[in-house]
């Protein structure tokens, strides 16, 4: 079973650099969970303010630049994974957050093609 | 949380850890039957504790360090093993005291090595076929014996005797636990591969039963093929194998419709294809190239399931170089079913009839007797001809040569439609 995982954070709460010391532990997770066979594609996302919005309407294009104001935006990042079942990509979330720190990530499962 | 919540996290730890705990365990004691043991004695404990307490920040230093104390109170007991085991009593017992410290990174740098090891091991040629394919889903997918059993649709003793004899097997010859010398690796790798294709394969198309697929085994094997690429990167078989399972199961949403009948491969709808492990695949494939093995039998497979992945419509398919790629792999692996594939290729390349001719050829090989696929090859090429009452009795012929019941459906299915293309007025 294949699940995206995302966190969302306030954008009006500025998260700060990683730390080298966080990133290193970040980098050693991504390792671990590569080894595992069941990452398959991980990344991250320029903020919100650079994002685009392209909107279709009556037959008419309308492509809007940010800032945009949002609740929640997705922060941290996000990841692809395939395992056996929920429990299993609930585990691996849980490892991400030890490291991540504080913060509120969601799993959603993929459907096939 | 809720007790079921609860419960499932701390099963899932558990299944999560128990590899890297038993590989770790096999290196301390140099057998995977008692490793398994001790391992099965943490989890226990395990289950009792962490439901209460919670699941420890670190669940694998956990286990392992209950499992080490069981280990030296073990080798206390049993002073005739201690004997045998005296020189890793004396470095248990030397350890025992940093174990209360944080042993992460011990386990971290070694646990790649452990988990090759256990591979290795589980795979050992020693073992029959379904030996090693029982102890690699025990000890490296961490299935239990009822989930492998449930798989295998065969009873749980079954499944739990083959696993026993396999470690008694294992300890009676006295398979070391570790990864073999520069002269037996190749031999042995493809003994690792063989078992994990045939776990696929066993999921991809059942050999027994309702269901034409079993996706669970499918993704089991896949994950294995995953794990095994990052222990062993450099081996050119390895990643063609990864890249052959990524390409087939990319097929697997588009192979049966919304009854669960099987699709044939060219009325497959393509855009059900998952683009994301055909791309997983065809860089897997890449890499292999790029060291040297396009001459390995999983390297070629790879590079025919490629052929197909690449076109997006069936007529797309570059069945000239599929020709090429069988013949090639013949040379390497002389197998009268990749013959029978090659034959196919040469049909889609150069028409039915100068298929038919090589199908022919091999209608007296003593091995394809009984195979399915014979007959229904055949059968496909002489209906293409208009051949069609012979087509008939072809497919009749594959239906009652089948243990699947989807399979034995599709024939009978083809066979119908032989026969009503044979009839008189048509």
């Amino acid at each position: 079973m294949k699940f995206f995982g995302y966190t969302l954070g306030d954008p009006n709460t500025p998260v700060g650099p990683a730390s080298p010391e966080m990133y290193e532990r970040m980098s050693a997770f991504v390792e671990e969970a590569t080894k595992a066979g069941i990452l398959l594609a991980t990344g991250g996302l320029a903020p919100l303010s650079e994002a685009v919005k392209v909107k279709y309407s009556g037959g008419e294009f309308t492509v809007l630049d940010g800032p945009f104001a949002e609740a929640k935006e997705l922060v941290g990042g996000w990841a692809l994974m395939e395992t056996r079942d929920v429990d299993e990509a609930v585990e691996w979330t849980k490892r991400f957050l030890t490291i991540a720190g504080d913060g509120e990530s969601t799993i959603r499962q993929v459907y096939g093609p | 949380m809720t007790d079921a919540r609860t419960q499932a996290a701390v099963e899932t730890v558990i299944r999560l850890e128990s590899a890297r705990l038993i590989a770790g365990l096999a290196r301390y004691t140099g057998d995977i039957g008692l490793a398994e043991d001790l391992a099965q004695d943490a989890v226990v404990a395990a289950l009792e504790q962490w439901p209460g307490e919670g699941v420890p920040r670190n669940p694998g230093a956990w286990l392992m360090t209950v499992a080490r104390r069981r280990a030296i109170d073990f080798f206390r007991r049993n002073t005739e093993l201690a004997k045998k085991y005296a020189e890793i009593g004396r470095v248990l017992a030397a350890e025992e005291g940093s174990v209360q410290q944080d042993f992460d990174q011990a386990f971290a740098d070694d646990i790649d090595d452990d988990l090759l090891r256990l591979i290795f091991t589980a795979c050992h040629p020693v073992l029959s076929v379904q030996a090693r394919v029982a102890l690699t889903l025990r000890l490296l997918g961490g299935l239990t014996t009822a989930e492998i059993a449930r798989a295998y649709l065969v009873p749980e003793p079954t499944i739990a005797q083959r696993i026993v004899r396999a470690k008694r097997s294992l300890a009676q010859a006295h398979v070391p636990v570790e990864v073999p010398d520069a002269a037996d690796r190749p031999a042995r790798l493809s003994s690792v591969l063989e078992v994990i294709y045939l776990i696929f394969n066993e999921g991809y198309s059942a050999t027994a039963g309702d269901d034409w697929m079993r996706p669970g085994l499918c993704a089991e094997a896949v994950r294995l093929g995953r794990v095994l690429a990052q222990l062993a990167p450099a081996e050119p078989e390895v990643n063609g194998l990864v890249a052959l399972l990524e390409i087939q199961a990319s097929r697997i949403p588009a192979r049966t419709d919304a009854a669960g009948a099987p699709v044939l491969l060219l009325d497959q709808d393509r855009t059900r294809w998952d683009r994301l492990l055909i791309n997983r695949g065809l860089a897997a494939l890449q890499k292999a190239l790029d060291q040297g093995g396009e001459r390995g039998p999983y390297v070629l497979q790879a590079a025919i399931a490629a052929c197909h992945a690449r076109a997006f419509r069936p007529d797309e398919t570059d069945w000239p170089r599929i020709v090429t790629l069988y013949g090639v792999l013949a040379e390497v692996m002389p197998s009268p079913v990749v013959e029978l594939n090659r034959a196919v290729a040469v049909s889609m390349a150069y028409g039915p009839q100068a298929g038919l001719e090589l199908v022919d050829q091999l209608a007296a090989e003593p091995a394809l007797r009984g195979y399915h696929l014979l007959p229904s090859v055949r059968g496909d090429l002489l209906r293409k001809l208009g051949r069609a009452s012979e087509a008939q009795l072809e497919f009749a012929r594959a239906a009652a040569l089948t243990s699947n019941e989807r399979e034995r459906q599709l024939s009978a299915d083809r066979a119908r439609e032989a026969a009503a293309e044979a009839a008189p007025g048509n």
